[in-house]
């Protein structure tokens, strides 16, 4: 017999255990889909997650790929904490990078210390304006910030597009949808020789410390996760509920842009159409993975970032489209979410009592 | 003169092909949400039905299988989004991404082996009437079956949810599942249809899409649409007749961009492009602006977790 019952308190070991069991079940899931498919599973899971980063330049790749996911889905904890959703974060990363990338442009030929900071500062205020338009609709016109944030996304690609073609195209580029390469001054600088691992990490680790300062340290922190828990409760104790929308938004936001502008004054050094491969919407899922905790969203972002290392070792490898990592992501966040039902329910099996038989 | 009437009524009937696919997905999640459910995963059900019905028509080389393996995948994949969220309880928001982000590349994968095959006429109705008749033949004629259903669908759901008792059921479990439940309806069982249904119906979108609209695969084909079907759905205040005409709106600016660009209007291609985002976002906050009049039309646990102690 199997009886369940509804947990009267969720033990923090389970808590942070589920991710694991997910990650488990995805590979498990994974391999299926491979052996349906056609392949060896264990030697295609192996091409996925072991393969990438069995060099030094694989896992430099791992940590340049984790730098966006996490700074990301860390100003994503603080909209999903109050139970706000922002799912736009690919718009907000696209045009925190377009304004930092407009100021790079401007600053073409410059050198001087001063011009990286300022374009990273563009880069972030650039995402935060933009994820304030989902906010300030949906404090003053009780606007869905789902659809709102998302259709943004649209709008953001189409302006980057239209730029790279247009008036921001490289002069001397013939004509190809990409803006000149940026200055050397304008350039985030690579840690090590011939591993493209750059100092944006320290940008995301640097965010990750304060986000844990203001979630846990401050006043704002309490508030933003007693909004979450109860919007009820939250009322009654007097929260100024639109101002934390914003501010939750704009944190979000500006994180977002922080890694559109790592990303272009980083690894790729210019702009052009495809800046980002869905880094806004993965870090979705890194944000759920981490269990909106962040330490934990720095270890989701490890295991995401090897999703889409693998990826591109399978593409190579394998013959599988690049989308396969989508696969794998999805697939993450369904058992996730499955399994937090352990988290609320207890799961008895019961030997059948005498009576019963 | 008549050259020019006749150009307008081509025109009008693109647009009405445009639509189609947004009027299918819209149409099957609303009555999803009619009961309760917020299923975002609409762009992933689409994309797999994409792949399916076009996967199917290349293998069996059967118009009408590809179809209904198309319907029968996008239900099939909401099975997902039904177990997780009524009998796992998950969170409806995440659980609906997830299921866009896992479809897109699903389909990605199952379609390696489809890229660049043509695909096949589909058999269009009428055709001697479109081209006989000046204005009105190419607005009513030579459509394809599922643009048929597609236009009747609205009014369909409209009858369905208004006038009959399944379609009551429905709406009393999107407005209030505990007193629902009270009277004795299984409320798990009335939304895990509705999921299906949407499921099936955003897979038929999606083959609409890879069969008839663009015959061919492409990786992502959907392009969206998904995302504009749902907020189709918020643009109508969950009524299907709105989600027609939105659907036309839509559709019509879809047309009009790709005829303002073969015109070589000095418009840039990617404002044109924007203009249907854009204006979902006016909409919504038209229509939203007033609490009171969303909230008449919106079912009331919408997104909210239904749990009954056994």
């Amino acid at each position: 017999m199997i009886k369940i019952e509804k947990r009267n308190d969720v033990s923090p070991s389970i808590y942070f255990l589920t991710p694991i069991l997910a990650i488990f079940l995805t590979l498990f899931g994974g391999g299926i889909i491979f052996y349906v498919l056609g392949f060896n599973p264990l030697e295609a899971l192996k091409f996925f997650f072991i393969t990438p980063i069995s060099d030094l330049y694989g896992f430099s790749e791992l940590l340049v790929k984790a730098t966006p996911l996490c700074l990301i889905a860390i100003g994503l904890s603080f909209c999903f904490k109050s139970n706000n959703w922002n799912i736009g974060a690919e718009g907000q990363l696209i045009f925190g990078g377009i304004v930092g990338g407009g100021v790079a442009l401007l600053f073409y030929g410059h050198d001087g210390f001063y011009v990286l900071p300022i374009i990273i500062l563009a880069g972030a205020i650039g995402g935060m304006i933009f994820a304030m338009i989902p906010a300030v609709l949906k404090t003053y016109f009780n606007t869905n910030e789902i659809l709102v944030s998302l259709m943004l996304v649209y709008v953001a690609k189409l302006l980057l597009d239209y730029l790279v073609v247009g008036p921001w195209s490289n002069p001397e580029g013939f004509n190809f949808p990409e803006t000149r390469q940026f200055s050397e001054s304008a350039r985030m600088p690579t840690l090590f020789d011939g591993l493209r691992i750059h100092a944006g990490i320290f940008i995301t680790l640097i965010t990750v410390f304060l986000s844990w300062l203001i979630l846990y340290k401050t006043y704002l922190g309490f508030q933003i996760k007693v909004s979450g828990l109860s919007l009820k409760t939250a009322k009654y104790a007097g929260y100024k509920g639109k101002t934390m929308i914003i501010i939750v938004f704009m944190i979000s936001g500006a994180c977002a842009g922080l890694a559109g502008v790592g990303e272009i004054t980083g690894p790729i050094g210019q702009l052009h159409r495809n800046i980002s491969p869905d880094y806004g919407f993965t870090a979705i899922i890194v944000a759920f993975l981490g269990r909106l905790n962040p330490v934990g969203i720095i270890f989701a972002s490890l295991i995401v970032a090897l999703t889409y290392l693998g990826a591109e070792t399978a593409q190579i490898f394998l013959q599988v489209p690049k989308y396969t990592g989508q696969v794998f992501q999805g697939m993450i966040l369904f058992f996730l979410l499955g399994s937090d039902y352990l988290l609320f329910f207890k799961i008895k099996f019961l030997g059948l009592k005498k009576n019963e038989l | 003169m008549s050259f020019d009437l006749n150009f307008i009524g081509i025109l009008i009937g693109a647009i009405m092909a445009s639509s189609v696919p947004l009027i299918l997905a819209a149409s099957g999640e609303l009555i999803t949400e009619r009961s309760g459910v917020l299923n975002l995963g609409v762009e992933g059900m689409m994309i797999i039905g994409a792949i399916s019905g076009f996967a199917l028509m290349v293998i069996t080389d059967n118009l009408f299988l590809a179809v209904i393996g198309s319907m029968i995948s996008g239900l099939i994949i909401s099975i997902i989004f039904g177990v997780l969220t009524q009998s796992l309880l998950t969170n409806h928001v995440a659980t609906g991404l997830a299921l866009t982000i896992f479809g897109i590349g699903m389909s990605a994968m199952i379609g390696k082996n489809f890229v660049g095959i043509p695909g096949k006429e589909f058999p269009l109705l009428f055709v001697n009437l479109k081209e006989n008749i000046p204005f009105l033949g190419p607005i009513l004629f030579g459509h394809s079956v599922i643009l048929y259903f597609a236009f009747l669908l609205p009014f369909l759901t409209n009858y369905f949810l208004r006038k009959t008792k399944i379609g009551l059921i429905i709406r009393a479990v999107g407005d209030s599942p505990t007193s629902a439940s009270n009277q004795g309806i299984n409320v798990t069982l009335v939304r895990y249809s509705c999921i299906l249904y949407g499921g099936a119906m955003c897979g038929l979108a999606g083959a609409y899409l890879s069969l008839i609209y663009t015959p061919q695969w492409i990786e992502n084909m959907t392009g969206g649409r998904g995302w504009i079907a749902l907020a189709l759905v918020v643009f109508a205040t969950w009524s299907p007749i709105k989600v027609l005409i939105g659907a036309l709106i839509f559709g019509g600016i879809t047309i009009l961009q790709l005829h303002m660009q073969a015109v070589g209007l000095r418009i840039p291609v990617q404002l044109l492009s924007a203009l249907p985002y854009i204006m979902t976002i006016i909409v919504l906050v038209v229509i939203s602006r007033d609490s009171r009049k969303i909230k008449l039309n919106t079912p009331t646990s919408l997104g909210q977790i239904f749990y009954k102690e056994k």
